[in-house]
């Protein structure tokens, strides 16, 4: 029962950490139709940011936390005006490989810039656990949980409460009515993918001292932000959180009771299923945008 | 064309000739170097890296080998079998190598085998620990490192010490990991241990909480870790998460308990390491001048102090290629292969010499390196109690 109880909490853990990737890649691929590769790479670069925050400028975890998210909002927001831009006209396919050249190069640049030893964050939370009767969680692990949750009902307040949220929703429903209405069309586009790409960064930087961070770190990152989208439905944010949660939850019941030798084949096999049975995602409410 | 535009011409080529003709005479011996060098265990693959580095200058400092100085061309394999098949490929075809040092990881090697025997050209293994290396029969492959089954006899004596009584086990989900699960288990075994789990985790994974909470329900006294530094590190801290209070036996000796004091703090503390090299105390190597004299060649460089338990593999590698091809008297392939089974030096971790390994008539070559233990004792590198002298 308490092997149960402590996978159910590892998973609990894991899935927030995925439903947080999930959410920024719904909001861009569900919302703006862009299939976004680069992802895991605004991912890796919040972290990177992170790392050089703390341990080259000196600032503090939280500090540099916000550091983290203003850089990748920031490339974020250069990336939309100068690439996607120019291609708003263009098919899903032709942004795609726009896409999966930003991932290359930003691999790369990473390589370059920082080589390819992994680093470590450090972080002012105890190592000891948190024990919790029959269950134990390290602080750290909380502090990242409780922040996702809080991130993730900030992006649903956004787009669904805000005056920005909705135009931000008119505009992928139906671009030239939502212009006529007088919506800056070119500024919701780029503050969407800002939105998602911070969200991406955050992630880095909330998930870099708990692992290590490497320039290749970002491809697991994209493929579990991809799994999470398409199980929870695209632009679907509570699906995406819910998906996430699905997720870690399934790997760490896979890997407990099956075999952790297939431990991600778990979380794939449910997405064939999901993808098979019921296309739109588990949670779809409305049939798929554009 | 002027009479003085003529001679300048003449001149210009009779200078040409004047530069080529040393340099086809001189050309560098050119050895070929695969390893990851970016990807999940990149920090290993470039310690490597900066170990043949050393070798190479040292040997070029000594004048080369008759005369000729050594290049190293060095490629990444990025972590992934197939890049370590397309790497070996190149350096064959393109480069035309003599001879080649890698893979890193036995998943690496694994793939880049077939080129060699599919090109005739030799590969001194550095590091791979999987068994199959040098069982498959393939007669280009020299191994330095030792197999899972030759550590697992190496700590075979101390495992009464250690009070390993009932064993779990966590290890990377590649050839060398599930090898090292057999080779152990079995001399556990023999050794009346009973062996719990059996747990796996891909060799990209950052989260092993649910390996870990599986294993803390066996009830056993120790655990039985074999993977790279990177995920040991994870795996430690993770550890002291979930509380749970193993012994832990790092296999493979890619652990660099100098990275994990940095790395994992606390959660390595007591832990216990099989390796290859012990930069700690190098007057304990069986050729305490030339350890201590890497080690200090490798302060001089800058490299980081963790790096030196990978390190001194690319030396060695390096080492005994140059000795293969200072022996043939050539940089043939096949003249090198023949002379790989006529070396014998002394490397940073102790003697090098082939014996035939695999299966008859297609042997492989299979050096018996030295292995060592070690345990990380407050905050700090140190020979096991039962190994300390009193």
């Amino acid at each position: 029962m308490a092997e149960l109880l402590q996978h159910l909490l590892n998973g609990l853990v894991l899935g927030g950490t995925y439903a947080l990737l999930g959410i920024g890649l719904t909001l861009i691929f569900g919302l703006m139709n862009v299939v976004n590769f680069a992802h895991g790479e605004f991912y890796t670069l919040g972290a990177y940011v992170s790392f050089a925050a703390l341990a080259l400028a000196g600032i503090d975890f939280f500090a540099a936390l916000v550091v983290a998210i203003v850089a990748g909002a920031a490339l974020g927001w250069i990336c939309e005006v100068l690439l996607l831009r120019p291609l708003r006209s263009e098919s899903i396919d032709t942004t795609m490989l726009v896409m999966i050249g930003v991932w290359i190069a930003m691999q790369n640049a990473e390589l370059l810039g920082w080589g390819g030893v992994a680093k470590s964050i450090p972080h002012p939370f105890p190592t000891a656990p948190l024990v919790l009767g029959p269950v134990a969680i390290a602080p750290l692990r909380l502090f990242v949980l409780v922040l996702a949750a809080a991130l993730i009902a900030a992006a649903w307040l956004l787009t669904q409460k805000t005056k920005l949220g909705r135009a931000m929703r008119a505009t992928f429903q139906d671009r030239d009515t939502a212009a006529l209405m007088g919506v800056g069309i070119g500024r919701i586009h780029a503050a969407t993918f800002a939105f998602g790409s911070g969200l991406a960064a955050a992630a880095g930087a909330l998930l870099g001292p708990i692992f290590l961070v490497y320039p290749s770190m970002g491809d697991l990152a994209s493929l579990k932000a991809f799994s999470v989208v398409i199980l929870g439905g695209l632009g679907n944010l509570p699906g995406a959180t819910l998906g996430g949660l699905l997720l870690g939850i399934a790997e760490e019941l896979g890997a407990g009771y099956i075999s952790s030798g297939y431990r991600d084949a778990v979380g794939f096999v449910i997405i064939i299923l999901v993808l098979l049975l019921r296309p739109s995602g588990l949670f779809a409410r409305q049939e798929r945008i554009a | 064309m002027g009479k003085r535009s003529i001679v300048v011409l003449a001149l210009v080529l009779v200078a040409l000739a004047a530069l080529a003709v040393p340099g086809e005479s001189q050309a560098p011996i050119k050895i070929g170097v695969i390893e990851p060098l970016s990807g999940p265990v990149a920090a290993s693959g470039n310690y490597v890296r900066m170990g043949a580095e050393i070798a190479r200058d040292w040997l070029n400092a000594k004048g080369g080998i008759g005369g000729r100085k050594i290049d190293l061309l060095i490629e990444d394999n990025k972590s992934d079998p197939k890049e370590a098949a397309s790497a070996a490929e190149k350096l064959i075809v393109r480069d035309k190598v003599p001879a080649i040092m890698g893979a890193w990881g036995s998943s690496m090697t694994l793939a880049a085998m077939p080129k060699l025997e599919e090109y005739g050209v030799p590969m001194v293994v550095e590091t791979s620990s999987a068994a199959s290396i040098t069982k498959r029969g393939n007669p280009w492959i020299f191994r330095i490192s030792p197999p899972s089954e030759m550590e697992a006899l190496g700590l075979e004596q101390y495992v009464d010490k250690l009070g390993v009584k009932r064993v779990d086990f966590l290890a990377v989900n590649t050839d060398w990991g599930r090898g090292a699960i057999t080779a152990f288990g079995d001399m556990l075994t023999k050794k009346g241990a009973t062996v719990g789990a059996k747990e796996f985790m891909d060799q990209s994974a950052t989260d092993m909480n649910a390996q870990i909470t599986k294993i803390k329900a066996t009830g056993g006294d120790t655990l039985f870790l074999t993977t790279a530094v990177e995920q040991i590190t994870l795996v430690m801290k993770q550890a002291q998460e979930q509380r749970l209070g193993r012994k832990i036996v790092t296999t493979g000796g890619s652990s660099s308990p100098t990275q994990l004091i940095k790395q994992a703090g606390a959660a390595a503390e007591g832990s216990y390491h099989i390796v290859f090299f012990m930069p700690w105390f190098p007057e304990s190597m069986p050729d305490g001048k030339l350890a201590k004299a890497f080690v200090d060649e490798w302060a001089k460089r800058g490299h980081p102090s963790e790096g030196l338990t990978e390190g001194f593999r690319g030396h060695d590698g390096i080492a005994t290629i140059a000795e293969a091809i200072r022996v043939a008297g050539k940089d043939d392939p096949k003249a090198v292969r023949e002379a790989l089974w006529n070396v014998s030096l002394m490397g940073v971790n102790g003697p090098i010499k082939f014996d035939k390994d695999g299966p008859a008539g297609k042997e492989s070559g299979q050096s018996r390196p030295s292995i060592f233990v070690v345990q990380i004792r407050d905050g700090k590198v140190a020979l096991p109690d039962f190994l300390a002298k009193k």
